[in-house]
This record gives structure tokens, sequence and C-alpha cells, in this order.
């Protein structure tokens, strides 16, 4: 990784803590529970890395870590959003 | 095929970011959450035509193991547990971020392609430590609030020069590291020192404290996320990590304020707990009469009041008195009557906790007001019913300097005319210190579950 690749994503991290903590901000007490475990299924987004860990061609140690990896991302990805639609489907205004 | 794949990654980090952001009411909130798993979905499948993909089975084996263990974990649990239910989920997150990384590292390994490349080792090690951390650190958290560990504050000798001491360890080992990349029981011991940090970071957190403990894993396991995009050089990684990392840190902000704590304090992970203070202030504890009253008596109360607020606390979830609370509130709204709900914002275990127990039971969320909506309140307000909340309510916050829960923001029930405490017995709260609202000349307690009590009531209540 050159140092430039490097700057170039750091850029993109601080960028995006930035809109982050503008989004967060607006969201209201009621709504902290479901933001949490949707945040949360987003930070699923290591199935990502998790994919590309278990999908290589050789079997081997990584492929098994990759693949424990994939089991844990999904838990994290699929019972997050649901966990979170089930929540938010009881918010109705009356 | 590259630029293809990026520009999908652009639209599903744009997802994620409209996600949020229709999060920030509960009309479109549903839509928020159905946006971020479009963008979860679009990055998935766009992965999958990654040209470094080559075989797919082990991907489907994990996807299918993974998907179904999450189905029925989110379509079982119980909103009463959503904290434990989160905290594992966070686990799962920090967890995926590790074995990732571990899985790089011996990729690297495996085609003996040792780069001595400084970045992407620093990347590989904070990705293990953050990773490891969030793991054992969230199932910790899981099994406190589930009662499979003790929810009490666990202390040890040498607290925090330990974990000092441990994290120096990772440090000195990650640096070490970068210049040796071969030495593969470095990095297995960096893992392994990690997963001990986050049991020795959140076992000394107690049960009250948790709503911080949950915030702050979440933020952790944004990072996890991202510390592997650095590691991949996966500015999706990257972005999705920092909105939620940044959105945790938020939360925990607030969750700070509600305790009156430092956010430093809870970084560093060994805060002076107020369950630490325990009930040492017992020689000086407040004395006199308490006034309990029957179902009967406040009915009566009830039926002359009008205007009502309901503070709901730990004690109604563990009930499960949510329902019995709804049924409550219709009668008393049939009746004419302005009831309201006053919630603070460290009420339950985890933020907002309290506001889906009410939702789950058809309350509707304007009747929800949070701690600076209504404080000001309850001086023209007839009747304060507390519901299994104690310390939120503890007027010693205000002026007790020797009280552990002292500066703490708390809802200024003593101020309405009558103040109605449903409890079980006298017992002291989470911060472990008696409470002496219960000897206020207008307080009235009213023992028993809050499920059977408020039930009662409500029944008497009818007959008026």
């Amino acid at each position: 990784m050159e140092s430039l690749g490097l700057l170039m994503l750091i850029y993109v991290f601080v960028l995006a803590i930035f809109v982050g903590f503008e989004l967060i901000t607006k969201v209201p007490p009621t709504l902290h529970t479901p933001l949490m475990s949707g945040s949360n299924a987003i930070s699923g987004i290591t199935i990502v890395g998790a994919i590309l860990s278990a999908g290589l061609e050789e079997f081997t140690i990584s492929t098994i870590l990759g693949m424990a990896a994939m089991i844990f991302a999904t838990i994290n990805v699929v019972g997050g959003f649901l966990v979170t639609d089930r929540m938010l489907k009881m918010f109705k205004k009356k | 095929m590259r630029i293809f794949i990026e520009i999908a990654y652009l639209i599903s980090s744009v997802l994620f970011i409209f996600g949020i952001k229709n999060l920030s009411s509960p009309k479109t909130a549903r839509k928020g959450n159905f946006l971020s798993a479009l963008g979860m979905f679009i990055a998935i499948v766009v992965t999958l035509l990654d040209q470094h993909v080559l075989t797919y089975e082990w991907i489907i084996i994990g996807f299918v193991i993974g998907a179904l263990i999450g189905s029925i974990m989110a379509l079982k649990v119980p909103m009463t547990g959503m904290p434990q239910m989160v905290g594992l989920l966070n686990g799962f997150g920090g967890g995926a971020s590790m074995l990732v990384a571990f899985s790089e590292y011996y990729k690297v390994v495996n085609f003996a392609m040792f780069t001595h490349d400084t970045q992407t080792n620093i990347t590989l090690v904070l990705s293990i430590l953050i990773g490891g951390v969030t793991f054992t650190g969230s199932l910790i958290a899981f099994g406190k609030l589930q009662g499979i560990v003790t929810g009490k504050v666990v202390r040890y000798p040498m607290q925090h020069p330990l974990n000092a001491l441990l994290l120096l360890l990772v440090i000195a080992g990650g640096v070490y590291f970068v210049m040796e990349p071969e030495l593969e029981w470095l990095v297995l011991g960096i893992g392994g020192v990690s997963l001990l940090l986050g049991v020795l970071l959140v076992l000394p957190i107690g049960g009250a404290d948790m709503p911080v403990a949950i915030s702050l894993l979440n933020s952790y396991s944004g990072l996890a996320a991202s510390a592997t995009g650095f590691v991949l050089q996966n500015n999706e990684l990257i972005i999705a990590g920092a909105l939620v990392g940044a959105s945790g840190i938020i939360l925990t902000n607030i969750m700070c304020k509600g305790m009156n704590r430092s956010l430093m304090n809870v970084v560093l992970g060994g805060w002076e707990s107020a369950g630490a203070a325990g009930p040492a202030a017992a020689g000086e504890s407040p004395k006199g009469q308490v006034k309990s009253v029957d179902a009967e008596e406040l009915a009566m109360i009830f039926d002359a009041a009008e205007s009502i607020i309901i503070v709901p606390g730990y004690g109604m979830a563990v009930a499960q008195a949510q329902h019995a609370v709804r049924d409550l509130f219709n009668l008393l709204e049939s009746k004419g009557k302005k009831v309201r709900f006053a919630i603070h914002p460290v009420a339950g275990r985890m933020p907002g906790h309290m506001n889906v127990l009410l939702a789950e039971a058809n309350i509707p969320y304007d009747k929800m007001l949070a701690m600076e909506e209504i404080n000001d309140d309850f001086p023209n307000t007839d009747i304060a019913l507390i519901i299994g909340a104690n310390d939120v309510v503890n007027p010693a916050a205000r002026h007790d300097k020797n009280s552990p829960i002292y500066g703490m923001p708390i809802l200024n029930v003593d101020y309405a005319k009558t103040v109605v405490i449903n409890k079980r017995s006298l017992n002291v709260g989470y911060a472990g210190i008696d409470n002496e609202l219960f000897f206020y000349p207008n307080t009235l307690m009213y023992f028993g579950d809050a499920k059977e009590a408020i039930t009662k009531l409500t029944h008497e209540l009818k007959n008026y």
C-alpha cells in the first residue's frame, strides 16, 4: 500500500465520521434502540471481507477462517436487519 | 469490472447514508432500514462478482448457516431481551472483523508473500485488536444481561495497571510484528491478548452501566469493520464502519451525560462504577415512615387526577408489564385525563429500550417524552407514577454530594403533587443506594410486582 493510497483511505474514513455525526445527532431518543441495532447490522459490512477470504481457490486455513467470518458476519447482517424491522414495525402512530 | 464494482460500492454506501437519515423519524424509519439492507445486498452481490472470488461453496455454506442462526435469533427474541441481542450481534460483527484479518494474514503466509508493507501490517494489527476486544467484550456484556455472568461489578487486583500492561503488550507486539511479519506466534499472541482484554474491560462494568457499555461496543464493532476496510483497502468497509463508529460514540456520549460520567472514563474501561460504593451509606440512610397504599385507595387518587406522568424503568421490563401499563394508559385516556410517559436516557439496559417496550404495547410514540422535554412539567402534574425505576428519580443526585449518583441528571418526579412508586420492596436500585424519595411527604409506595399491581389498579379504576 503506497502512502498516497493510505492517505485516500484516511480521507474517506474522516469524512464518513463527520457524515455519521451529522446523521445520528438527528435521530430522536425514541429510536435509539433501532438505530443501534440497524447501524450494527451495517457494521456487518465485514461480510464483504469474509466473502473475499472464503472464496479463495485453494482450500487453506484462510478459507476456514473466511468461512467462520462469513458465518459471524451473516448472523450480524441478517439478524440485525430483521430485528430492527421487527422493532420499527411497532412504532406506528395511532 | 473493477470500475463497475467500485461504483456499486459507492451506491451501496449512499444507501447506508440515506438509510440512517431516514431513521430520524418513526414515520420513515422502516423505509430507512430497508434502504440500508438494500445497500448491504448490493455490496454482497458485487463482491461475489469480484475476480478474487474463485470458489463459492464455502461462501454459500457460511451464508446459509449464518442466515439461519441470524433469522432464528431475530424472530425469537422478546422485546425485553433486545439489549442482549444487540450485544451479541455486536460481538459477531467484531469477531468477523478479527477472523477476516487473520484470514488475510494466512493468505500472505501460504503464498509466502511477506511484503514488509508497514501500512498493511499496522492495519492488520488494529483490525485484530479492535475486533478481538469487541468480540469477547460483547460476549461478556451478553452474559451479564442474560444472567450467565454476574451483573455485579467485578473487581480484580491491579485492574487498571493490568489492562494498561496488556494494551502496551499488544502495541509492542504490533510494532515488532510490523518489522518481522513472518512471526506467526506473534499474530496469534496479539489476537489472544486482545480477546483477554475484551473480557477484562467489560467484566468490571455493572448492570446499571450496561447502556454505556453496549453503545461503546456498538461503536467498536463499527471501528473494527473500518479497520478491516483498511486491511483490504476497501472504501465501502471504511465508510460503513465509520458511520457505525460515529453512531456508537454519539449514543455513548448521550448515555454518559445521562449518568454523569465522562466519556474518557468509559473508554478507559474502569470508571468508578456507582455500584462499587455499595450500600455504604447505610448508616446515614434516610429514616422515616413510608406511606403505602393499596389498589383501591390508589384508584380513588387516580380518578381524581387530571394529569399523569408515567415513568417506566427496568422493573417494568423485568415484569413484562408494558401491556398492563398500556391498559391503564387507555383507561385513563378514556376518562379524559392527560397521560404521558417520561423516559430517562439511561432507563433500561440500552439506549431507547423503554421506548421499544412501550411501542410493543402499542403506546403512541408521541406520548413518550425525553427527560429534557418533560422535566419542567412535573410541578404542574397531579401524579407521577414510577414503575420499577429507582436511581433515575433519586433526588439525592441533586443535593447529596456524598451520593455516588451526585450530579446525575434525574427526572424531577418529586415536584409532582403526588408521587406514586410501584416497586416490589424498599430495596435499593442498581446504584446500591437508598432512595430518599420513598420517605417524602408527597410519596405513596404501591408495593407489588409491576404487572400484577398495575393490572389490579386498572381493575379497581374501572369501578369509578
